[in-house]
C-alpha cells in the first residue's frame, strides 16, 4: 500500500470511531469492544472484501459476520462510510422505530447475520462458506470473534467441525484485545497460547497487529486460503483504541455518555488533550 | 432404500437447494451420503455446530434437513434453534428421531418429551408429529417447499391404513367416529399414539362408547376448529400423548378453549415425568399409554362424568428415577 491508501484508511477509521463516539451518549453502546476492532473492519471493507453498497446481494459476494456482535456500532459505521447505509441513519441508534441497536440486524443493508449471543455465527459462517463451495463461489467468509467469546465451547465445537470439512474458504479473525466484559481474559479463563490452540485444531493460524494498515494488508493478502484448512488471524488490539482516556480500562467496556463528554472524546480521537470523564462507570450488562 | 430416504434423494434431484445435515444419525440415512456428495453433511456429535451451520446455509437460499436425535437436536442445540434458524424465520426442517416413547430403552436422558412445548414456543417454528410413515413422508414434501422452518417428529412405523385427506398444516384428520357428530369421548391426539388411540377406540366401541379419535397432524399452526368442535360435540375430551402434561396437546386445548369461552371435561393422558425405560411394549404399558390403559383411564373418567362428578384426579409425580 503507499503512504496515500495507507492515510486514506486511517482517515476512514477515525471517522467511524467519531460514528461510534457519537453512539456511545443518549443509551450508550459497547465502546470499549468497537473501538478495538475498527481498524480491522475499515481494512477489510475498503481492501479485502469483495463486497459493495452495489453488490450487496450478489451471490458471490464475500461475507462478513459479526459473531460478539456488540462491536456493531464500528460495523455501522463502516456501512455509513462505504454507502451501504446513510450517515444519518446512525442518528436513530436506540429508536425503536429503526433497526440500530447494540447488536447487528440483518434487516440493515451490509449485514448479513445478526447476533449478540456469543458463539453463534463461526457455524454460521461455516454454513455460508460450504454453501459458496458447493456453488462453486469464490466466496469467502471472514468472520470477526471477540476474544472474551472463545469463553464459548460451541466456537470449539465449531472450530473442530471447520477443520474436519475443511472448510479454507473461512477466516474467523480474533479481536484480540485481552478483555472480556469486566476482566483481562487472562485473569479470568486464560487463552494463551491462543494460535497453538487453533493449530492443534487444524487450523491456519496467524498474528497482526490489527492497529496497523499496512500489518494488515500483509497479513491478509498473504493468507493462504483454499489449501484445505480454516484460517484463524489473531489480531493483536487494544480495546478503547484511540481514545486514551477509557483505553485498556477494565471499566470501560459499556459506556454511556454525557453530550459534554462525548464532545471532549471527539476532540480526543482528533488529538486534543484526554477527556475527563466523570459518568457512569462499569455498566456491567 | 426406505421412504425417507427416497424422499430426501427424490426431492434432492429436483430441487438442488435441498442439503441434508446431521449430527452422526445415519441409521435412517444410509444410502443419502453417497447419493447426495456434497449436499449430505455430517458435523459428527456437534448439534449447535449443525444448527448453525444450517441457518447460515438456509439464508443463503438452501433448504436444509437437519436430522439428529430428537432430545439432543431440540434441547443441546435449542438456543441456535431459536437465534439462527427461528428468528430468521430459515426453511430448516429439523427431523427430530426416536421422540417420545420412541427412545425407549435409552433412559431419560434421551427422552423428548418436552420437545412439542419448547418447538411450539418458537416463533416462526411449526411442529409436526405424523403417525404412520407414510404421512411421515406426505407431509414432509409440503413442509421443505414451505419457506419456514419445522420441527418434526421423526416416525417410521408402518402405514395405519387410514384414508389420510392429504397433509395441510393446521388441519387434523378425524380417525374413529364422524366429525360433526355427537360423541360420548373426542380423543385428541398425535404421533405414535394415535394408533394406541385408534385400538383404545375400538375396545370403546364393543362398551357401546361412541368415540371419535382425532390425529392433530400440527401442533403448531393447530387446527382451533377441530379442538372447539370437539368440546361443542362431545361429553369429553381426551388428550393423548408422549409428552409431559406440560406444554403439548393438553396445554394447547386448555389455551384454545381458554381463548374461546369453552369449556369441557378434559382428561389429560400424557407424561407426568420422565418414564422407566425399557423395551417399548413394556414402556407403554408402564407408563399407562397403550391402548388398553388409555380406554381404561377414558371409561374411568366418563364414569365419573355420568354421575356428575367432574373432580379430575390430581396427576401423580413419581419419584426420580436416576
Amino acid at each position: 500500500m503507499t503512504r496515500f491508501e495507507v492515510e486514506e484508511l486511517e482517515t476512514l477509521a477515525l471517522r467511524v470511531r467519531e460514528h461510534i463516539v457519537r453512539m456511545s451518549t443518549n443509551g450508550g453502546c459497547f465502546i470499549g469492544a468497537s473501538l478495538s476492532c475498527t481498524d480491522i473492519l475499515v481494512y477489510l471493507y475498503k481492501r479485502f472484501l469483495n463486497i459493495r453498497p452495489e453488490t450487496v446481494n450478489s451471490e458471490d459476494r464475500d461475507i462478513l459476520l459479526l459473531s460478539k456482535g456488540h462491536d456493531v456500532p464500528a460495523l455501522y459505521g463502516v456501512l455509513a462510510e462505504t454507502g451501504f447505509i446513510s450517515r444519518e441513519r446512525l442518528q436513530h441508534h436506540l429508536s425503536v422505530d429503526d433497526d440500530i441497536y447494540w447488536h447487528p440486524n440483518r434487516k440493515v443493508s451490509g449485514v448479513e447475520f445478526h447476533s449478540g449471543s456469543l458463539g453463534h455465527l463461526l457455524s454460521v459462517g461455516m454454513g455460508m462458506a460450504l454453501d459458496a463451495r458447493m456453488k462453486g463461489l469464490a466466496t469467502r467468509v471472514v468472520v470477526i470473534l471477540g476474544d472474551g467469546e472463545l469463553n464459548e465451547g460451541s466456537i470449539w465445537e465449531a472450530s473442530l467441525v471447520a477443520s474436519a470439512l475443511s472448510i479454507d474458504n473461512l477466516i474467523a479473525v480474533v479481536d484480540r484485545n485481552h478483555f472480556q466484559a469486566n476482566l483481562r481474559t487472562e485473569e479470568l479463563v486464560p487463552l494463551e497460547p491462543l494460535a497453538d490452540k487453533f493449530r492443534a485444531f487444524g487450523w491456519n493460524a496467524t498474528h497482526v497487529n490489527g492497529h496497523d494498515m499496512r500489518s494488515l494488508d500483509e497479513c491478509f493478502t498473504g493468507l493462504h486460503l483454499n489449501t484445505g484448512s480454516p484460517t484463524v488471524v489473531i489480531a493483536d488490539t487494544r480495546r478503547g483504541k484511540g481514545l486514551p482516556s477509557i483505553e485498556e480500562q477494565a471499566d470501560r467496556w459499556f459506556c454511556n455518555f454525557n453530550v459534554e463528554e462525548t464532545q471532549a472524546l471527539l476532540d480526543e480521537l482528533n488529538g486534543h488533550a484526554s477527556a475527563t470523564i466523570t459518568s457512569e462507570r462499569l455498566v456491567v450488562r | 432404500m426406505n421412504a425417507y430416504e427416497k424422499l430426501l434423494l427424490d426431492t434432492a434431484s429436483r430441487d438442488e437447494r435441498l442439503v441434508v445435515i446431521t449430527a452422526e444419525n445415519r441409521g435412517h440415512l444410509r444410502t443419502v451420503p453417497p447419493m447426495l456428495g456434497d449436499r449430505f453433511i455430517d458435523v459428527g456429535i456437534a448439534e449447535q455446530t449443525m444448527i448453525g451451520m444450517a441457518g447460515g446455509m438456509a439464508v443463503r437460499g438452501r433448504v436444509v434437513v437437519a436430522h439428529a436425535l430428537a432430545a439432543f437436536l431440540t434441547m443441546r442445540a435449542f438456543e441456535f434453534i431459536r437465534d439462527d434458524v427461528a428468528m430468521v424465520n430459515a426453511p430448516v426442517i429439523l427431523v427430530g428421531m426416536v421422540p417420545g416413547v420412541l427412545s425407549d430403552g435409552n433412559g431419560p436422558t434421551h427422552q423428548a418429551i418436552e420437545d412439542v412445548s419448547i418447538m411450539r414456543g418458537l416463533p416462526n417454528m411449526g411442529v409436526f408429529c405424523p403417525c404412520d410413515e407414510r404421512e411421515f413422508v406426505d407431509g414432509m414434501r409440503v413442509l421443505l417447499d414451505s419457506g419456514h422452518p419445522w420441527y418434526v417428529r421423526y416416525l417410521n412405523t408402518p402405514d395405519l391404513q387410514i384414508d389420510q385427506k392429504p397433509f395441510e398444516p393446521g388441519k387434523a384428520i378425524t380417525l374413529r367416529g364422524a366429525s360433526l357428530h355427537h360423541a360420548n369421548v373426542t380423543i385428541l391426539t398425535y404421533g405414535f399414539l394415535t394408533h394406541q388411540c385408534i385400538e383404545a377406540a375400538d375396545a370403546l366401541r364393543d362398551d357401546d362408547m361412541h368415540v371419535r379419535v382425532v390425529h392433530m397432524r400440527t401442533l403448531k399452526p393447530v387446527d382451533s376448529e377441530a379442538i372447539l368442535s370437539a368440546a361443542r360435540s362431545s361429553e369429553l375430551v381426551v388428550t393423548v400423548e408422549d409428552h409431559f402434561l406440560t406444554g403439548g396437546l393438553s396445554s394447547i386445548v386448555a389455551e384454545t378453549l381458554m381463548q374461546y369461552g369453552q369449556s369441557v371435561p378434559v382428561l389429560s393422558i400424557g407424561l407426568p415425568t420422565w418414564f422407566a425405560p425399557g423395551r417399548l411394549t413394556e414402556v407403554l404399558e408402564a407408563a399407562r399409554l397403550n391402548s388398553d390403559a388409555i380406554a381404561y383411564r377414558i371409561r374411568e373418567r366418563f364414569a365419573d362424568i355420568v354421575h356428575h362428578s367432574h373432580m379430575p384426579p390430581s396427576p401423580l409425580t413419581k419419584a426420580s428415577h436416576v
